[in-house]
């Protein structure tokens, strides 16, 4: 067995790419709005992944990826707050959370 | 970082394993509210990575941002708008299926060849700085990274103000319609929507 100095940097980019799929992929297929904006932080979650993974084993002298993941976060928690409030807004107009029958912009 | 390298991989191991099944379980579930408490390990988890990265003031943050602030919030909305309701079924709902599943798994293929075919022009670790990153983050947000640092808080208070307008309720002082005194009482009462569903 191959001796390892530390884990390869490819087992956190798997992780991470994986995660951000299966965002994709609830946000694509869930009905309720409130999962849609879970998948959402699910896909913020995979690309801070990343980024931390870079600056630990590329840039990790001066951790600017750190820095970028800060930032991320900072946006993450803004667009949730203002996700939530536009979803209670739509709930008391629509009394609803189905995706499908948000279709105003529909032509 | 001083863990030797068997007990990082059984960490790692673990903790992927807890995201991986967690955000398939946030996005699967039929239930909303086992789906948020699942997101909130997830976020745990993902902040145990950061922690084998050397990473502790980012893993805090993670902790403290997402837990403890989003996971919540999250938690509140489903309990404003918990309603059981029972959808509309979709008649291609199959077809949708199909061809998005098919676009996740194509997209999955791509990034995993990318990760794994690339190579990474990594740096040798000895030069790292470790637990120093807290200082050096600080230097970042406070000489080249400022602007940004300002503007994420002007972020903020935006954010802050947008919400509050954007999911309060409108105070009156009298009915626009009827003309009528409003009674200002803080129980919710049951309205007519401003917009119904047509179809």
């Amino acid at each position: 067995m191959m001796s390892l100095e530390s884990i390869p940097i490819q087992a956190f980019l798997l992780v991470s790419s994986a995660l951000f799929c299966i965002g994709i992929w609830g946000l694509l297929n869930s009905r309720n709005a409130v999962r849609v904006l879970m998948s959402i932080e699910l896909m913020l979650n995979a690309v801070n992944i990343n980024l931390m993974a870079f600056s630990s084993y590329i840039d990790n002298n001066l951790i600017q990826g750190q820095v970028f993941t800060i930032f991320v976060i900072t946006v993450a928690a803004a667009e949730a707050a203002v996700g939530l409030a536009i979803l209670l807004s739509l709930y008391r107009n629509r009394v609803t959370v189905d995706m499908e029958s948000f279709n105003l912009l529909k032509w | 970082m001083s863990i030797a390298i068997t007990t990082q991989i059984i960490c790692f191991t673990i903790l992927s394993l807890v995201i991986l099944i967690g955000a398939l379980g946030v996005v699967l579930l039929e239930s909303i509210v086992y789906s948020a408490f699942l997101l909130g390990g997830v976020f745990m988890s993902v902040a145990g990575i950061y922690l084998l990265l050397n990473a502790s003031f980012v893993a805090a943050a993670q902790v403290l941002v997402y837990v403890g602030a989003v996971n919540v919030l999250i938690i509140f909305a489903i309990m404003l708008v918990n309603k059981k309701e029972d959808l509309k079924p979709i008649n291609d709902i199959k077809f949708r299926r199909i061809i998005s599943t098919s676009i996740c798994l194509t997209l999955l293929s791509l990034l995993i060849r990318v990760d794994l075919t690339n190579v990474w022009s990594l740096s040798s670790p000895q030069n790292s700085i470790g637990e120093e990153s807290t200082i050096r983050i600080g230097e970042h947000l406070f000489s080249d990274y400022l602007l940004p640092f300002e503007v994420a808080s002007v972020l903020l208070l935006m954010a802050m103000i947008g919400a509050i307008v954007l999911a309060r309720r409108d105070v009156m002082s009298k009915d626009i319609s009827t003309g009528l005194p409003v009674d200002q009482e803080l129980i919710e009462k049951s309205s007519e929507p401003l917009l119904t569903n047509k179809n």
